[in-house]
């Protein structure tokens, strides 16, 4: 059995590469969710591979990978939208950074940019700061839903005869001859041939586990505001010139049509600790203001979120075979996203086939094509006609601003949802305006009705999210 | 399917349902579309008293205030579609929507606009701290508690004083979950007068006016909220922070009027109409909570009926204004409805003041009206009759309010 530790968006993927040799893929995910840790709370970009470290482990994966987004859009049925993204230097300073841009992008061989002048680039955003001289752009860097992405993948392994197993927190790993045999905090355990460790903020310690050291991770805090669909802000992801640190606070136009404006930058000493501060959404507010200064904190906020990405002092990715048939995937902080469908190849191709000698055969029964439940609102009124007079459920609206039908939420369910938070990252369902204020009585009902958990047993997200506490009265 | 008819009513709420009654009454052919299983809205959930008492001279409960309006529409020829959800209203008086049988569509000569209004949702406050569980607005928690006989907290703070927000603290106090207070941004309590002596004093319930919450903490479910005190620029005084170990946060924080799936009509953020609750599209009319926020179902039922009389009159080509003259918010004016007005007809004017005042006096000039209002407040709607103005022969009339000194 290969035993992938981490259902995030690497992990599910990678997960997915072997699945495709070997039948026998376990991954085993700490939390109650399917990519709800470093996955979850990212900026959703698909960047174009220029601006990394010429050498880097980064800028040899990041831009493969970017070319790898079209197969797996087709392949697992998620959205990828090539909305482009620009580097706008706002005064004569800035202008620097993008010739520093162009001499990396030329370093690390990509060739799909343009340097706009500022007519052009007004012209193809007209919200943008009329002070922007110039921009960096590049027109196949894009956006899509980490999130989604690893749960059609954790399905496509499931699908494969693969199984994906949550709330597995890895607590001890004992040798065993050329195996390991994996204890879980559960009591549970499990003998692998070879694992795969892609625990992200927590790969280190992983690592350790099986008496390994990889460079030590620290969490580094960015927040977020997400805004409404109603008002239109930027076409192409919109980028300050970049600092040493960052990429800097972004302003993104999201799959489903809202912003995002993010992230901040700032180490915190938990790897828990997921709270915004009023410094960090201040400085959001004036960073992303600075690019695009039609954008409306006062009316037009959904939420604000704050996500953590596993960093390291060496800045790059550390990917690479432990003491015996274990593999490190660690430090995959920004751009791992991008990265990731070619990381998993890297793993498979080089890291398993070549490092560690193991000979794959591709699978003849594989099947590569993954469904995903039809959004109906999307669909056309003839398909979606057709579709409730099989199932009535089609024709029932739950969520009112994204347009849910309860057919999709019960598939959801079907497909492993449990929580409150399952069904919103697998449908969108209470992702919009109203946050859940008309459908999520209903949901918390339907997920009870469909599971038969209790009220009180249906979670926001984590053990310890309950939303009922008990029946009002008995009945 | 497809159907054909004078008038579709959008919104089987108090304020839907009085339009439909209305429209009926005044021979036109009526759809009653509402997307819940059963109309009323958010009267269902209202289990207290305090509803009626304008529109059916009766103190009633919400369910007891949709009923009589049920009963009223039983003896008619409307058609009422439940659990219906239009997707699409187009500019040729087209509208689609979907049920469990399948996609359909329909031909209407008018069209209400009764749709309601949302909560704003705490989420979009920014305040900062954890992302927990146990933050609910209002109205969910009243769904819990009054619908699904559902628990959804141990012990709570309210922020928001707006009446739901007021009456909620009451209704979790007689359900045994501890209320340790309700928190106000503003100087002066959001909602009625009579409910905050109702739903706080008589349960020694605590108000905190001119304070905020500045924080949330928890893990994964909420366990202390920060408070503190705001001076009058809403800044947060330093050193008056106080902590509330508390399950649940439930919000009251204003409500938003929902115009979708109509984008082509005037709005300011709801339907901006005339007093015969015309928009700026003429064969679509608006009435309730999606025009402007009201303090009294009474007031929405009133405004869906005349919404309802006018599409009617409408789609059998007997209402046509020939003139509208434009309502103009003037001194210490927030919120004004209706923003045009057809001088051929009475008016109810609804409108808020922008502050508080001791003694205020709101005039509609120049039409010569004067009204004294004691203890004006922001939160408690004022109301004026206007009659027929036509021979004035007006542009613009404009509202507005000063302190007497």
């Amino acid at each position: 059995m290969i035993a992938v530790i981490g259902s995030g968006i690497v992990g599910s993927l990678i997960a997915r590469e072997i699945n495709k040799y070997i039948e026998d893929v376990f991954i085993f995910e700490a939390r109650n969710g399917i990519g709800t840790g470093v996955t979850k709370g990212n900026s959703g970009i698909i960047h174009g591979g220029y601006d990394d470290t010429p050498g880097s482990l980064r800028s040899e994966l990041c831009y493969k990978g970017n070319k790898l987004y079209d197969e797996i859009s087709q392949e697992l049925s998620v959205e990828v939208k090539r909305v482009g993204s620009h580097v706008v230097a706002l005064n004569e300073d800035e202008l620097k950074a993008i010739d520093e841009l162009e001499e990396r992008a030329i370093q690390n061989g990509v060739k799909e940019y343009e340097i706009l002048d500022k007519v052009e680039l007004l012209e193809m955003e007209p919200n943008l700061n009329k002070s922007a001289l110039k921009s960096f752009y590049c027109p196949i860097a894009g956006v899509t839903e980490p999130w989604e992405v690893a749960m059609q993948a954790t399905k496509s392994v499931e699908i494969n005869g693969g199984k994906v197993l949550k709330n597995k927190k890895l607590v001890e790993v004992k040798k065993k001859d050329n195996k390991f045999e994996l204890f879980f905090e559960d009591g549970s355990s499990y003998i692998a041939d070879l694992v795969i460790n892609v625990a992200g903020l927590y790969a280190d310690e992983v690592a350790k586990l099986f008496g390994d050291e990889v460079p030590y991770i620290f969490p580094v805090k960015g927040e977020y505001y997400l805004l409404g669909k109603d008002i239109k802000y930027a076409n192409a992801v919109i980028f300050p010139t970049p600092s040493k640190l960052t990429k800097g606070c972004l302003v993104v136009p999201t799959v489903d049509g809202g912003y995002l404006a993010g992230p901040t930058a700032h180490g915190v000493k938990s790897k828990q600790d997921l709270s915004t501060t009023q410094e960090g959404l201040l400085e959001v507010r004036e960073k992303s203001l600075r690019l695009v200064p039609t954008l409306d904190f006062s009316r037009n906020v959904i939420k604000t979120f704050a996500g953590l990405r596993p960093e390291t002092k060496e800045k790059d990715f550390h990917i690479d075979v432990g003491g015996g048939n274990v593999i490190h995937v660690s430090g995959i902080r920004s751009p791992g996203l991008t990265a990731a469908p070619a990381i998993a190849k890297y793993v498979v191709e080089y890291l398993i086939q070549e490092k560690l000698h193991i000979n794959l055969q591709k699978r003849k029964n594989y099947i590569g094509q993954i469904e995903k439940v039809p959004h109906l609102v999307e669909k056309d009124y003839d398909y979606w006609e057709r579709v409730i007079q099989e199932d009535p459920d089609a024709g029932e609206m739950i969520c009112y601003c994204n347009k849910i039908t309860k057919k999709e939420i019960k598939e959801a369910i079907k497909n492993g949802a449990r929580t409150l938070d399952d069904v919103k990252f697998a449908t969108r369902a209470s992702f919009g305006e109203c946050q859940g204020s008309f459908c999520i009585p209903k949901i918390l009902k339907i997920i009870s009705e469909e599971t038969g958990l209790k009220p009180e047993e249906v979670l926001q997200n984590e053990k310890g999210s309950w939303i009922i506490n008990s029946e009002v009265r008995a009945i | 399917m497809k159907y054909e008819t004078d008038v579709v009513v959008l919104g089987g709420g108090g304020g839907g349902m009085a339009a439909a009654k209305a429209a009926d009454k005044n021979g036109a052919n009526v759809i009653l579309i509402e997307r819940e299983e059963e109309n009323g809205g958010v009267l269902n959930q209202c289990i207290h008293n305090g509803f009626g008492i304008h529109y059916y001279r009766k103190d009633l409960t919400g369910p007891e205030f949709k009923e009589t309006l049920q009963e009223e529409l039983a003896n008619t020829n409307i058609k009422i579609l439940n659990s219906a959800f239009v997707l699409n209203v187009n500019k040729d008086k087209q509208l689609t929507f979907v049920n469990h049988k399948g996609i359909h569509e329909i031909k209407t000569k008018a069209l209400v606009m009764a749709t309601g209004a949302r909560e704003r949702h705490f989420n979009s406050l920014a305040v900062p701290g954890d992302r927990v569980a146990g933050i609910f607005t209002a109205g969910v928690a009243q769904k819990y508690i009054n619908l699904q006989n559902l628990k959804p907290a141990n012990s709570a703070l309210i922020v928001g004083s707006g009446d739901i927000g007021l009456i909620m603290a009451r209704r979790l106090h007689l359900e045994g979950i501890e209320v340790k207070g309700v928190v106000e941004i503003l100087p002066y309590p959001g909602g009625l007068e009579r409910n905050v002596q109702q739903c706080l004093r008589d349960y020694n319930i605590p108000l905190y006016l001119s304070h905020t919450v500045t924080r949330v903490e928890g893990n994964k479910r909420l366990s202390k909220v920060y408070v503190s005190q705001v001076d009058e620029n809403r800044q947060v005084i330093p050193n008056t922070e106080k902590v509330f170990n508390v399950d649940a946060l439930i919000t009251s924080v204003g409500l938003i009027p929902l115009t979708d799936p109509v984008k082509f009509v005037e709005t300011g953020p709801g339907f901006i109409t005339s007093n015969t609750n015309q928009t700026s599209e003429d064969w679509i009319f608006a009435a309730g909570n999606c025009t402007v926020v009201f303090d009294l179902v009474d007031y929405v039922s009133r405004e869906g009926e005349k919404a309802g009389k006018y599409a009617a009159l409408y789609s059998q080509n007997q209402y046509f204004p020939e003139q509208k003259v434009k309502v103009k918010k003037g001194k210490n004016i927030n919120i004004l409805h209706p923003m045009y007005i057809d001088p051929n007809e009475r008016t109810k004017l609804y409108l808020r003041v922008s502050k508080t005042f001791k003694r205020a006096e709101v005039t509609v000039e120049p039409l010569g009206i004067k009204m004294i209002e004691e203890e004006a407040r922001p939160s408690e709607m004022i109301e004026i009759s206007i009659k027929p103005f036509k021979d004035k022969n007006l542009k613009e009339i404009e509202v507005s309010a000063r302190e007497l000194g």
